[in-house]
């Protein structure tokens, strides 16, 4: 075994260089495509840019964004409010509220099942389903209500696990201490337990309303498209941003290309912003955490 | 975790410092009946808000159903074999088989839709996997923190990133890239032997089978990637330094330690980032060139079910008889059947390794 100790040590040397390579060359191959599709997205946009594209109306292909634009801060805005309540909601009810099995196992095993099937759900298919359900079997029509609600139906499970994620970092003494003092389940968790989640829920719900402000596939079954924001809820077609990416791209005229480049450097801009912010919130309250 | 409940019986509904507050003044206000109810609210709420995600699972997989029926009953099995999508002509005779109506000539087979489905997956899943545990190692392993949270962060922006971009990206720049200069060389040296023959060309313009899977790799590294580094960082130190005082290199601690640490973790991983894969429908239309066929070499257009489910709706509108729209169903509920079985069988993985192969990342 001892007669050849040098070729066995450069075996591992070979295998030990040959790993490092391929780590860095592995984190390269992933950082590299990000760079090149953000640079991707400016370089196309900003050589005909002009910022009038964020208050002109649209007109068929040519014009401007404004009612695209405001459509999707509405749909964020109503997914916000939808699936953020139900989604808080339900991590609460996962992580503090659902009671223990009697042989002890815990509690909730189906329905966090759901939610993690619901979560890997394609969303094509909820679209087509909120497109044969809400748009023509309850007769609303391509329009925001049917959008608001298959849109909340993809992120609430998102929303629920960070919730629940959030909610079990809460120290037990926390709720101990609060139920020692004699207060409520209801009490404490208003004003003990949800509060130090509350950075944690809020990153969570951040990052649902990136994933509803890029979506597409299930917008076009359910939203249709136009340019203007309509005043109802139902029966009339409702303007986003991602819309006139998909199909502008390959329009012949090229007023038409730089309006889906546009839309795509508002986008990019507008998730970068909701993702930067809620790092922005991690990296605050863990630097406050050891106080 | 511990869940409070069931002591506060002999306590006080309220706190005190609640009743001291002048909102609680009058006796029968709104605001005082909430706060005497807030235990009850907190916990309906609550419990309608966690059984919501079952009854949306429920509802979608019951629509698919009753939907797709029709299209169930006269596609037949041959609805998964065949290879023929034909929507019929909308201006002949509707015909009827076994009840139920649809236009003459109209003969479906989903075969090139769901090997393609799984083609384009398979790509992504075995370029992403070997990439994103290589790059998680670079971050948590060789990496001065400075260095490795904002990398790790731009790296949590590629998973949040429209896919509608990333396809513009793919069928604009990188996909032409590839058909000029990297997919020419590969396929001019592919000697004519089963298997690789595949490779061989004609490359065509980017659109098409590797074109797509090389684009949902990227979609699904971030995804792998961002959780298996957390997985490496929730493997204790000591086992990892004591296989180091033992003379194991880097590489070898990687392998018989680190990596066996967190094994269910990153199947769960990869799992999230394939029904990703699977079910990814905007970007997969942009690059693939959406043609309903099995794909003759690895550089030609093909489709996705998911894909054939967006481009199809305009054109299954057209069809009177509403059974255009039904096997629009049914493409979604095999496509929803597959993404369940994969999902619930990541799960089921998960546990089992869980119980057999020591700590396991995510408990």
């Amino acid at each position: 075994m001892a007669a050849t100790p040098r070729p066995r040590m450069s075996r591992r040397r070979i295998a030990e260089l040959s790993f490092r390579g391929a780590t860095y060359i592995a984190l390269i191959l992933v950082l590299v495509p990000m760079g090149w599709i953000l640079l991707g997205v400016i370089v196309r946009a900003v050589p005909h840019w002009h910022w009038s594209v964020l208050w002109t109306a649209g007109t068929g292909t040519a014009g401007g964004l404004r009612g695209e634009i405001a459509g999707t801060l509405i749909l964020m805005a109503g997914v916000f409010v939808i699936a953020g309540t139900i989604g808080v909601f339900a991590g609460i009810h996962l992580s503090e509220l659902a009671r223990p099995h009697k042989s002890g196992k815990e509690s909730g095993g189906y329905l966090r099942a759901a939610s993690d099937v619901l979560s890997g759900f394609p969303s094509i298919v909820l679209g087509y389903v909120g497109y044969v359900a809400l748009v023509v079997g309850l007769h609303w029509g391509f329009s925001l209500l049917p959008a608001l609600v298959i849109l909340s139906i993809m992120v609430i499970p998102y929303i629920a696990k960070s919730t629940e994620s959030a909610l079990r970092q809460v120290p037990t003494g926390y709720r101990e201490g609060a139920e020692a003092l004699g207060m409520s389940i209801g009490y404490s968790l208003r004003k003990v337990v949800l509060k130090s989640a509350l950075p944690g829920i809020v990153t969570g719900l951040l990052l649902a309303l990136a994933i509803a402000c890029g979506e597409t596939a299930p917008l076009i079954y359910t939203a249709g498209f136009s340019t203007r924001v309509p005043l109802s809820l139902t029966h009339a077609q409702f303007p986003y941003l991602t819309y006139p990416v998909f199909t502008f791209y390959n329009q012949p005229n090229a007023q038409a290309r730089y309006l889906a480049f546009d839309a795509a450097l508002i986008l990019a801009v507008m998730v970068l912003v909701l993702l930067v912010a809620s790092r922005l919130i991690v990296y605050r309250t863990q630097r406050n955490a050891d106080r | 975790m511990t869940v409070i409940g069931g002591t506060t019986g002999d306590l006080p509904a309220t706190p005190p410092s609640a009743k001291a507050t002048p909102r609680a003044a009058p006796a029968r206000g709104v605001a005082n009946f909430l706060l005497n109810h807030e235990e009850g609210i907190w916990r309906w709420s609550a419990r309608v808000a966690v059984v919501l995600p079952l009854a949306a699972l429920v509802f979608t997989l019951t629509v698919l159903a009753v939907k797709a029926w029709p299209a169930i009953v006269v596609n037949g099995w041959s609805f998964l074999t065949g290879s023929t999508w034909n929507v019929g002509s909308s201006y002949g005779t509707t015909v009827y088989t076994h009840g139920i109506a649809h236009p003459m000539g109209s003969s479906y087979g989903a075969w090139p839709l769901i090997l393609g489905t799984i083609q384009t997956s398979t790509i992504a899943v075995v370029l992403a996997l070997p990439i994103s545990i290589g790059a998680a190692f670079a971050l948590t392993e060789r990496m001065p923190s400075w260095l490795s949270r904002p990398l790790g962060f731009a790296i949590e922006l590629l998973a949040g990133f429209p896919s509608v971009i990333i396809g513009l990206w793919g069928i604009l720049t990188f996909g032409p890239l590839l058909a000029k200069h990297v997919y020419p060389p590969i396929a001019d040296n592919m000697p004519d032997v089963p298997v690789l023959r595949y490779f061989r060309p004609p490359v065509g313009h980017g659109e098409g089978l590797l074109t797509a899977g090389i684009v949902l790799a990227l979609m699904i590294v971030p995804i792998i990637t961002a959780t298996t580094r957390d997985l490496f960082g929730q493997v204790p130190p000591l086992p990892k330094e004591g296989a180091e005082a033992l003379g194991m290199t880097d590489w070898e601690v990687a392998r018989k330690v680190t990596l066996r640490w967190v094994r269910s973790g990153i199947i769960g991983a990869t799992v999230l980032g394939l029904g990703r894969a699977l079910g990814e429908t905007i970007a997969v239309f942009m690059i693939t060139g959406s043609i309903i066929r099995v794909a003759p070499n690895i550089y030609s257009p093909m489709s996705t079910i998911a894909a054939t489910i967006l481009g199809q709706l305009d054109g299954a509108q057209t069809d009177g008889t509403g059974f255009a729209v039904a096997t629009l169903a049914e493409l979604g509920l095999v496509l929803a059947v597959i993404s369940v079985v994969v999902n619930l069988g990541a799960r089921s993985i998960v546990k089992r390794s869980g119980r057999l192969g020591g700590p396991v990342g995510r408990a």
